[in-house]
């Protein structure tokens, strides 16, 4: 099988890998990149395991190719703790005991920063509707509701 | 094993600290099943039968073989004969043999370079079936004339051993005093028939492993489990190898709520890894995960209940059928211990079966069988309760059992926290709440057994004084955090200062499932029991540089301390101070304690539903749900609190949505997150939690399991509120839009 070169920036550094046609931008990270932190639960777009950034929108990278990040900009997981240290959002998941077995949570993170990235002060409903995507079995959701709540709190400068 | 409770103020006990292996699972770095990558591997993929029932006239794997990049190809053949292994069952599920039971069963398996090339030489082997009538109900199983799945199966338990072949694994009876003659006495009876669905655990994680095995048949397995001292113990049974040569490591753990006590894909790749001589990687993918791992039982029952008119229950029945799947071990007993277990009732007759039928076997979930026997246990007390004109909480308090009482399943009650969680759920503002215009209210109870089992820990001192504890039980919830507590409060020293290490099968001492909400309460006490070694030791260590008798030594917060009045110019000695001196002392300071803890506390709890329906959809939404459980001590309440609110999310998707509908051949029709509804985020509301505390007796801190309990209530508490709602009693689950319409619809008529 022929196998396609593709360049492309992930977590801010530039990367090159070879890729087969059918392989999903999900699997290219996983397998390809070594980066593991984004999760596979379903492959079909379906639990919000596998969400990335794609140039700046989120996606579950089970439904991109791996040839589509020719030239794009991809950001995961593994990118989101800087030199400053963890994201609120990081910081909020831990606080609240926001994860049972966390294997959900990359994804969680992932698409709760999307959202306070373009809404910084979501309420409940819009919380709930914007991860709707994003399946969590462990936790019923309630801890990371707050959780979320409280990142974006203190990502506005207001005190918890 | 009884100590005594402790009644001290806790220091850290009871404190919502971070997580120790938190940062790892909130950056991406904690490694889960499929996370490992090993040079040379392989990856894995089974090929599932096609038919829900059929012989296998001849498997051809020819053109398998002969394609590039294939390394191995495997069928049954290449495992030993499943009736000469010590579980046949579990082998036969693991790979098929004569016949395949279910659509999905494993028939043959391959291993090759990619995903690509494994997948098309799977779907070159040539299986040839004749296909036989599938079996696709409890009903249907049980008819005169059935289809017979197992022609060597025949009934356990039965009253008349019969020598007829039969699709009824088991037959089970609990009673006590005269049913009849209760019924009799009875002012007010109540008779109700339910139906529960098939459904799944939905842990997030698909199964995964990776295996390798040396030419002399050493083997390591890394999989995603719930108990990799269970993958060994079962994986040697299939393959009848010796234990000592398959050493498992627990992945991180991305769900398993009982779905992952059992095994698929491991032996699977032990052989394919043999064969290839080379490491080898298996993941299911959902759809494999539905179609082929172990779901939880549907069931049907008939439950009939008496009372006095002031509400004293005189006489309570039950039969409950479990479907099994396609090999015997539904959840038959601890589903009829569970269904009246809340209750004192003078006489009553509980008798079930477990039924063999052409679907997957089913696995543990989450207080396996309760659900399912307390949906229709409790919407019945909820009909009585409405028949008598009795608040539904106070005819629960009347009949409630305390401690003293006698349990359904045998034995007497040691303290409980069953009517707190009732005086707690009535004194609740959630309870007196007004409703809104079309809303309803149910209430339910939840129960169960909980298990104690074998553990093991060490706790390793460090030369600094820091503490690391090494045990067996895979963190599916926080459980890292819990043994560092307990280990904090024993030995006096930050909880910073502890590190929890879950060590593979060769490193740490035996310990059972991380399942039957045992992991707080027994690993939790060989923790304890470990670090009270390590404090003995501590002061013998401070004893022999005083030059005193180790008896004048004590230990208090963190520092071995003369006793008053003895010596009293020595300065008290830091656990970093001992450790420091370790090595003039007698060396370094390691504490164990091996148990098999006994004496688990029963788990009660309550429900508050709030619902709201949809009159032209016939949708339920669930506007309020409050849960309310005796955890005899919360060791980290955040992680308790969890633990009820996920079970009750998990619990209201059974109630509204969840189900395997099959197709006339047997073949699962919603095998996928987008058919196989579990709810999500926008379709659930805040869950109000409390934490009852009413210590366990047989626990040094009180704690009693946690985990399970919390799904067995809002099957009932749900349905109870719709019936509220709609004044109609739908008795079969999941209350679904459609089947809400129906009989809304039916009821205008
Ligand atoms: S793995 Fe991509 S949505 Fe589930
Ligand atoms: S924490 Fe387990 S799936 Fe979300």
């Amino acid at each position: 099988m022929s196998r396609t070169h593709v360049t492309t920036t992930v977590n801010g550094e530039r990367r090159e890998f070879l890729c087969e046609p059918q392989q999903s931008l999900l699997d290219v990270l996983r397998d390809e990149l070594q980066l593991t932190g984004t999760k596979e639960g379903c492959a079909t777009g379906d639990c919000g395991a596998c969400s990335v950034m794609l140039d700046d929108r989120l996606v579950c990278s089970c439904l991109v190719l791996g040839v589509e990040a020719e030239a794009k900009s991809i950001d995961t997981i593994e990118g989101i703790a800087t030199d400053e240290g963890l994201h609120p959002l990081q910081e909020k998941f831990l606080e609240h005991a926001a994860l049972q077995c966390g294997v959900c949570t990359p994804g969680f993170i992932v698409a709760a920063k999307a959202l306070l990235d373009q809404n910084p002060d979501p309420d409940e409903q819009q919380i709930r509707y914007w991860l709707a995507g994003n399946l969590c079995r462990c936790t019923g959701y309630d801890k990371i509701i707050r959780a979320v709540q409280d990142a974006a709190q203190t990502m506005r400068g207001e005190a918890s | 094993m009884s100590e005594a409770l402790d009644t001290r103020e806790y220091k850290v006990i009871g404190s919502r600290v971070v997580r120790p292996d938190g940062i790892d699972k909130v950056t991406g770095r904690a490694a889960f099943g499929a996370d490992l990558n090993l040079p040379g591997m392989l990856l894995g993929v089974v090929l599932r039968s096609p038919h829900a029932h059929a012989r296998i006239k001849s498997i051809d794997t020819s053109k398998a073989q002969a394609m590039d990049g294939v390394y191995a190809v495997i069928t049954g053949a290449d495992f030993p004969n499943a009736s000469e292994t010590e579980d046949p069952a579990l082998s036969a599920n693991v790979m098929a043999r004569e016949k395949v039971l279910y659509h999905g069963h494993a028939v043959a398996a391959v291993a090759a370079t990619s995903m690509a090339i494994a997948n098309a030489a799977a779907a070159a082997i040539e299986v040839d079936y004749e296909p036989l009538k599938p079996v696709l109900s409890l009903d249907e199983a049980m008819a005169d004339g059935a289809t017979i799945i197992d022609e060597q199966l025949r009934t356990a338990g039965a009253d008349e051993a019969s020598d007829t072949p039969t699709n009824v694994a088991q037959f089970m009876r609990l009673d006590r005093g005269d049913v009849e003659q209760g019924f009799a006495e009875a002012d007010v009876i109540v008779e109700g028939e339910f139906a529960t669905p098939t459904v799944h655990q939905g842990y997030i994680e698909p199964h995964a492993c990776v295996a390798t095995i040396n030419e002399g048949g050493q083997a390591n397995v890394w999989c995603s489990t719930q108990g990799h001292f269970d993958v060994r113990s079962l994986a040697a049974k299939v393959l009848k190898i010796n234990v000592a040569d398959l050493r498992v490591t627990a992945s991180e753990i991305g769900g398993g709520f009982g779905g992952k006590t059992t095994i698929y894909l491991e032996p699977v790749a032990i052989v394919m890894s043999g064969k290839a001589r080379r490491p080898v990687k298996m993941t299911m993918t959902r759809e494999e995960v539905f179609r082929a791992s172990g779901p939880a039982s549907a069931t049907k029952s008939r439950i009939k209940i008496g009372a006095k008119s002031d509400g004293t229950l005189t006489a309570m029945q039950a039969w409950i059928g479990y479907e099994a799947g396609a090999f015997p071990g539904g959840p038959l007993a601890p589903g009829l211990m569970c269904v009246f277990a809340p209750y004192n009732a003078p006489n009553f007759l509980i008798e079930g079966v477990d039924v063999l039928v052409n679907k997957p076997k089913v696995a543990a979930y989450r207080a396996p069988g309760a659900p399912q026997a307390m949906y229709a246990g409790e919407c019945m007390m909820d009909e009585l309760a409405r028949k008598l004109k009795i608040d539904p909480i106070d005819l629960r308090i009347l009949n409630a059992v305390e401690e003293g009482s006698t349990a359904t399943y045998g034995p007497k009650f040691k303290a409980i926290g069953f009517k707190a969680c009732l005086e707690a759920a009535k004194a609740h503002p959630n309870y007196t709440r007004q409703l809104a215009e079309g809303e309803g209210r149910g209430i339910a109870a939840g129960f169960w057994f909980n298990a104690g089992m074998q553990s093991s820990a060490e706790v390793h001192v460090n030369e600094n004084g820091t503490v690391t504890v090494i045990e067996g039980n895979p963190d599916i919830g926080g459980s890292r955090a819990s043994m560092a507590l307990m280990a904090a409060e024993e030995l006096g020293i930050p909880y910073e200062q502890i590190r929890v290490i879950v060590a593979d099968t060769e490193s740490a001492g035996y310990t059972n499932v991380t399942g039957g909400s045992r992991v707080t309460f027994a690993t939790g006490m060989a923790v304890i029991q470990a670090s009270r070694d390590i404090i003995t030791q501590l002061k013998e260590r401070a004893a022999a540089t005083w030059g005193i008798e180790e008896e004048l030594v004590e230990w208090e917060d963190g520092h071995a301390v003369p006793k008053p009045g003895v010596n009293a110019d020595v300065q008290p000695l830091s656990l970093a101070d001992i450790a420091g001196n370790a090595g003039r002392t007698g060396g370094p300071i390691l504490g164990r304690a091996s148990l098999n803890a006994r004496g688990a506390g029963p788990g009660f709890s309550v429900n508050l539903a709030d619902v709201k329906i949809d009159r032209e959809t016939g949708k339920v939404d669930v506007t309020r749900f409050t849960a309310i459980q005796d955890a005899g001590k919360a060791i980290h309440p955040s992680y308790v609190e969890g633990q009820m609110q996920g079970g009750a999310a998990q619990g209201i998707g059974w109630a509204l949505n969840e189900e395997y509908i099959y197709d006339a051949d047997g073949v699962m029709e919603n095998a996928g997150f987008l058919d196989y509804r579990v709810p999500v985020a926008s379709d659930l509301p805040m869950i109000d939690t409390q934490i009852i505390e009413i210590p366990n007796p047989t626990h040094p801190y009180g704690v009693r399991g946690v985990g399970e309990t919390p799904i067995v209530a809002p099957l009932a508490a749900v349905a109870n509120a719709v019936r509220d709602a709609t004044g109609i009693r739908i008795s079969e689950l999941p209350l679904s839009p459609p089947r809400v319409l129906e009989a809304l619809d039916a009821a205008e008529e």
